[in-house]
C-alpha cells in the first residue's frame, strides 16, 4: 500500500461519513417517528429525539392493528412475508441447482436449446408475463395460497445462470475422480457439488430472500384476503386512509419491523455471503 | 493385479479429429509403462480411454481377462492420479482416501485399516484430519497417491502427476513413485511429456506422436536404437544431432565435405543422427563419422559443457557436442570431431524410419 497523505485520509473519511449519514438519516427518522404519538407527527414538526410511546406503538401495530382503518395486526403480515420470502429463496435455489446441474454436467439432445430457453426467461420478468401468469394461477385455484404467491416467482433464470457459472469453474477432474471412486451422478451432486456450492448458495439466499421479501406487485394481485397480506402491501394500505389521519407513528413502526428480517438475514450470513461472491479457491 | 492389453485402439472425436490411431500395446502384470510424447500426441487420451473417461471408437481394451470397452470407470477396478490431484476440497484427507471405499461398501474397520496403512506408507499420517487446502503441493500429491493405493486396484493410471511440482520435489517424488510401484507390484500406466521422467521410471517406454505409437521398448533400448527421426529427436537431452547427407562415391557427405562417413549400399540421401555425447575431438579412422564444425556458443552446466555450433559449409545445420567437465574453447573456433561407427544412426529421409544396420 502506498503511504497516503493525512489530508487524503481525512477527505476519504469525510466522504464516507457523509454517505453513511445520507443512508442512515431516513432510517433514524423512521425509528424516532415510531416512538411518538400520532398528534406529535401530525402537527408537521418531525421530532429528532425519541418519544415515550415506543412500547405502546409496537404493541398496537403487532397485535391490534391500526385503529382508523381496522387493518389486520402486522404480526400476521410479517409471518406471511417470512413464509413467502423463505419459499421463494429456498425454492429458487433448489430448482436452479438442479437445472444448472443438468445443463452443465449432462450431454443430452437439445441441451443448448434448454439453456437458451432458460436464458430468455431472464428477459421476461414477472411484470411482463403477469396477465397469463395470473390467469394460470387463478384457474388452478391458487389465489390466496402460499403456493400461488410464490410459485411464479420461483421459476426464473438468474439463479440458474449463477450456478451454471459456478459449476463451470469446478474442475472436470473432480467429476472424473468421483466417477473412478464409484460415485454416480446423484452421489456426486450431494457429496461433492452441494458442499462446494455452499457459499454460492448462501450468497444467493441473501439476495433472493430480500428479493422475495420486497415483492409488491405480485402479492397485491394474488391476495385478496387480509390474512394473506404481506407486510410491504400492509404499509402501502396503511397510507391510504379515508376520512381520517394517517397514523404515521404506526406506519413507521411497521416500516422498521419490515426492515428487520432482511437485516437479520444479511448480518447472520454476512461471512458466507462475502465468501460466496469473492471466493475463488476450489 | 492384472495385465493391460490394447488391440488396434482408435479414438475419433466428434469433430472428426483422430486423437489415437491403431494403438496396440501389452502391459505385463506388475509392469510400469510410460507413455511419452509431445503435447497433443494422444497419450492422455489413450490413458483416459483405459480409465473409461473417454469412449473407445475402435479396437479393444482388456484389463486382466476382462474386456472393459463398455464398462464404467468405477467397474474397471483402476485408480487414477490426476495432474492437479483432483482432491475433494471440502473433505479431510482421511475422507478423501476413504470416499472410494465407502462408495463400494467396504466395511468401516477395513477402511480404517487401509487408510492407516496407506497414510503410513506415504507419511501423511499427521495430515489425515486436514483439508487439502492446508497442504503443500507435495503433500497433496501424496494424498492423491494414497487415494489410489487404498483402493488396491488392478492398475494405477498416472496422468502427468508431477507436472505441478517444482523441479526438486519432482525428482524426489519420481523416485518415490518408482519405489512404491515396485513395492506394491501394481501394474501402472504413466503419462508424461518429460523424457527424463519417462526414461527413469519406465520398465517399458512407449513413444507416441500424432496419435500413433512410434516405438515401444525398454528405455535404454529406445535411447540407443531410436526407431525413427522423431524418437531420436525427442528422447535424450540435449537432442540428437540430425544432419541430411548425400552418398557420393561410396561416402556419405554434407557441408562440402565437413561430414564424412562410409555409405551403406543402395543409399542415396539419408539423415545421419549422432548423440552429442558420442562426438569426440579429433578425426576418425575412416570407418566412423567425421564432423567438422564451428563453435557458436558455449553452455557450461557444471559437470559438463555443451558446445553449440554449426556444420562447416552449412550454417543452418546446428550441432551440439557434449564435453565432460569445463571447456575453454572460445566461440568461433573450428573443431574436428568424430564418432564411432556404432554410435551413428541412419534414417530414411522420406519416411523418417531407421535404416537397417
Amino acid at each position: 500500500m502506498i503511504e497516503r497523505s493525512h489530508l487524503g485520509n481525512v477527505l476519504a473519511h469525510l466522504i464516507l461519513i457523509i454517505g453513511v449519514v445520507i443512508i442512515c438519516f431516513p432510517v433514524y427518522v423512521a425509528v424516532i417517528g415510531s416512538t411518538h404519538d400520532a398528534t406529535t407527527i401530525a402537527n408537521g414538526n418531525m421530532p429528532l429525539v425519541p418519544g415515550g410511546h415506543f412500547l405502546e406503538n409496537y404493541y398496537r401495530i403487532l397485535f391490534e392493528g391500526t385503529k382508523s382503518t381496522t387493518r389486520e395486526p402486522v404480526a400476521t403480515m410479517l409471518l406471511n412475508s417470512l413464509i413467502m420470502a423463505m419459499m421463494i429463496a429456498v425454492g429458487k435455489i433448489a430448482i436452479s441447482l438442479l437445472s444448472a446441474y443438468a445443463i452443465v454436467y449432462f450431454r443430452f439432445r437439445f441441451r443448448m436449446v434448454a439453456f437458451w430457453v432458460i436464458f430468455i426467461t431472464l428477459m421476461l420478468p414477472v411484470e411482463v408475463r403477469i396477465y397469463p401468469t395470473y390467469k394460470v394461477i387463478a384457474d388452478l385455484h391458487m389465489l390466496d395460497t402460499y403456493t400461488g404467491l410464490t410459485l411464479p416467482l420461483i421459476a426464473s433464470a438468474t439463479a440458474t445462470l449463477l450456478f451454471r457459472q459456478f459449476f463451470m469453474t469446478v474442475p472436470d477432474e473432480l467429476v472424473e475422480a468421483s466417477k473412478i471412486d464409484g460415485a454416480g451422478p446423484v452421489k456426486f451432486f450431494f457429496d461433492t457439488l452441494l458442499p462446494l456450492s455452499r457459499t454460492t448458495m448462501a450468497a444467493l439466499f441473501v439476495i433472493l430472500f430480500i428479493y422475495g421479501w420486497n415483492q409488491y406487485l405480485w402479492p397485491i394481485l394474488i391476495t385478496t384476503r387480509d390474512d394473506m397480506q404481506t407486510i410491504v402491501i400492509g404499509i402501502k394500505k396503511m397510507l391510504a386512509v379515508v376520512d381520517a389521519l394517517t397514523e404515521w407513528q404506526l406506519v413507521m413502526a411497521t416500516a422498521v419491523l419490515a426492515m428487520l428480517p432482511p437485516v437479520v438475514v444479511v448480518v447472520a450470513m454476512q461471512n458466507l455471503f462475502i465468501k460466496g461472491l469473492t471466493e475463488t479457491e476450489k | 493385479m492384472a495385465s493391460i492389453t490394447l488391440r488396434n485402439v482408435d479414438k475419433v472425436y466428434a469433430g472428426g479429429v483422430q486423437a489415437v490411431r491403431n494403438v496396440s500395446l501389452d502391459v505385463a502384470d506388475g509392469e510400469l509403462v510410460v507413455l511419452v510424447g509431445p503435447s497433443g500426441c494422444g497419450k492422455s487420451t489413450l490413458l483416459r480411454m483405459i480409465a473409461g473417461l473417454e469412449s473407445i471408437t475402435g479396437g479393444e481394451i482388456r484389463i486382466g481377462e476382462r474386456r472393459v470397452n463398455e464398462l464404467e470407470p468405477a467397474e474397471r477396478d483402476i485408480a487414477m492420479v490426476f495432474q492437479n490431484y483432483a482432491l475433494y476440497p471440502h473433505m479431510t484427507v482421511f475422507d478423501n482416501l476413504a470416499y472410494g471405499l465407502r462408495n463400494r461398501g467396504v466395511p468401516r474397520a477395513e477402511i480404517d485399516r487401509r487408510v492407516d496403512e496407506a497414510a503410513r506408507l506415504l507419511e501423511i499420517e499427521p495430515f489425515l484430519a486436514r483439508k487439502p487446502r492446508a497442504l503443500s503441493g507435495g503433500q497433496r500429491q501424496r494424498v492423491a497417491m494414497g487415494r489410489a493405493i487404498v483402493r488396491e486396484p488392478q492398475a494405477f493410471l498416472f496422468d502427468e502427476p508431477l507436472s505441478n511440482l517444482d523441479a526438486k520435489l519432482r525428482n524426489q517424488m519420481r523416485i518415490e513413485i518408482r519405489q512404491l510401484q515396485r513395492r506394491l507390484g501394481t501394474t501402472s500406466v504413466y503419462v508424461t511429456h518429460d523424457q527424463l521422467e519417462a526414461m527413469t521410471l519406465a520398465d517399458l517406454l512407449v513413444v507416441m506422436n500424432k496419435g500413433e505409437v512410434e516405438q515401444v521398448g525398454p528405455p535404454l533400448d529406445v535411447y540407443e536404437r531410436p526407431a525413427s527421426v522423431f524418437v531420436a529427436g525427442f528422447i535424450g537431452a540435449p537432442a540428437m544431432n540430425l544432419i541430411e547427407a548425400k552418398a557420393v562415391n561410396g561416402r556419405l557427405t554434407a557441408g562440402s565435405g565437413a561430414l564424412d562417413l562410409p555409405a551403406p549400399a543402395g543409399v542415396d540421401t539419408v539423415r545421419v543422427g549422432v548423440r552429442p555425447e558420442h562426438l569426440h575431438f579429433g578425426s576418425a579412422d575412416g570407418a566412423g563419422l567425421t564432423l567438422g564444425l564451428t563453435v557458436d556458443a558455449i553452455e557450461p552446466v557444471g559437470a559438463e559443457t555443451y558446445l553449440h555450433g554449426h556444420l562447416d559449409g552449412s550454417p543452418r545445420t546446428t550441432l551440439i557436442v557434449r564435453v565432460a567437465g569445463k571447456s575453454l574453447i572460445p566461440p568461433g573456433t573450428r573443431i574436428d570431431t568424430h564418432a564411432a561407427a556404432g554410435d551413428v544412426h541412419l534414417f530414411d529421409i522420406a519416411t523418417g524410419k531407421r535404416l537397417p544396420d
